[in-house]
């Protein structure tokens, strides 16, 4: 497969987390609001693109029986990092993600693309599918917290879209219209697009 | 047995890289988390205790040892005049530390204002002595050389009403402000001029 194909095979076919449903945890619990959406995709990404990179590079050195706990530290170190920049600089994404960002740790988006992808592929396809994935991801979660945040608040991104007159339609805030909406989207894409057999 | 020695040895390594790679970045974002922390948590809370004030309590702060531990001081300016220092104490409560800070006027050594930052008690019981504004404003014009207690001890400050544990955990706290406030008001008053 060529590089080109890594990298947007994360955009629609293999989109997560609509295509595999992985890494559901913090797609339900941060979409309330598209910054938040946006944040995590972005950290996600971050840490998507240098855990491949690392574990790439790594692969041949890392013997088979620990290669998961290898994994996990290496994933976890990029995690710590974006909690602790995002802590320096972003403090406010920071307080409303809260717990969120330290699971990134355990998103089986991302173990499972160093499982994968980038303990059998080099660095520059890596690289291709972290930053396809992350970016897919991020689309994912921005569709999905847009969609809540208009009709749960009434709101986009923190600014009032509908009228005076608008009820907020607070199911689509809490957990389980997260799920009817995710639910919901996925049907939409299967509509256009069949899943290919997995 | 080369296996095992393969595999401690790679997992080690890739173990103590990361912790020295976290440690960098740890120390590098240390001053700046503490700045940020101070801003969005600590720093509403302050300048609801310094409420007309003309400075930036949060930019002015100074560090002083009590204990072995290092204490934020606040200076509030008013007319002018540094007349006010606001510090973190804290108490203990119905589930936990709560976490304030206090505000005195260093011309008559009485509190002038408190404000909580953290605290783990009961939403709708303990928790609402954050808010109780009848409740804080009882702690102010008390002097710092009396015990502060809570009226059902025979203190001064108006409890907030089925939080008596609570309340009684700020006044501690606000005591403890007291001692630390009577034992470092040379160094505090020291560190001002220099600031001068």
């Amino acid at each position: 497969m060529s590089i080109v194909k890594e990298f947007t095979k994360g955009l629609w076919a293999e989109i997560p987390p609509f295509r595999f449903v992985l890494g559901l945890c913090p797609t339900l619990a941060v979409t309330k609001s598209v910054e938040t959406g946006i944040g995590m995709g972005l950290m996600l990404t971050f840490v998507l693109v240098f855990s491949n990179i690392l574990i790439s590079l790594l692969r041949k050195i890392i013997p088979p029986s620990v290669r998961i706990a290898c994994f996990i530290v290496v994933i976890a170190t990029f995690v710590v990092i974006v909690e602790l920049v995002s802590q320096a600089y972003a403090y406010p994404l920071y307080q409303k993600l809260g717990i969120f960002i330290p699971l990134i740790v355990v998103n089986c988006i991302v173990l499972g693309r160093a499982e994968a992808f980038a303990s059998k592929n080099g660095v520059v396809a890596s690289i291709a599918d972290g930053l396809g994935m992350g970016i897919g991801y991020t689309i994912s979660l921005t569709v999905l917290a847009a969609i809540r945040e208009l009709f749960g608040a009434g709101t986009l991104y923190g600014i009032k879209i509908m009228g005076p007159s608008f009820e907020p339609f607070t199911f689509m805030v809490s957990a389980p219209g997260a799920f009817v909406c995710l639910g919901l989207i996925l049907c939409t894409m299967n509509l256009f697009g069949k899943a290919k057999d997995m | 047995m080369r296996d095992v020695i393969k595999m401690v040895v790679v997992l080690g390594l890739i173990c103590g890289i990361a912790a020295a790679l976290l440690a960098g970045v740890r120390m590098v974002t240390m001053e700046k988390i503490e700045y940020q922390e101070l801003k969005f948590v600590k720093g509403p809370v302050i300048m609801e205790v310094f409420k007309g004030c003309t400075n930036n309590p949060i930019k002015d702060r100074f560090k002083l040892k009590y204990n072995e531990k290092e204490i934020n001081f606040f200076p509030g300016v008013f007319d002018g005049e540094t007349n006010v220092v606001a510090f973190e104490t804290q108490g203990s409560g119905f589930g936990g530390d709560i976490g304030m800070i206090m505000a005195v006027n260093l011309e008559n050594d009485t509190v002038s204002g408190i404000g909580i930052t953290t605290h783990k008690e009961t939403p709708g019981v303990g928790a609402r002595a954050k808010d109780s504004e009848p409740f804080k404003n009882s702690f102010n014009g008390l002097s710092v050389n009396e015990i502060i207690r809570v009226k059902k001890d025979g203190g001064k400050v108006d409890a907030v009403s089925g939080a008596t544990i609570t309340s009684r955990g700020v006044c501690e706290g606000a005591n403890l402000g007291s001692e630390i406030y009577k034992n470092l008001k040379s160094d505090i008053l020291a560190k001002l001029k220099e600031i001068k």
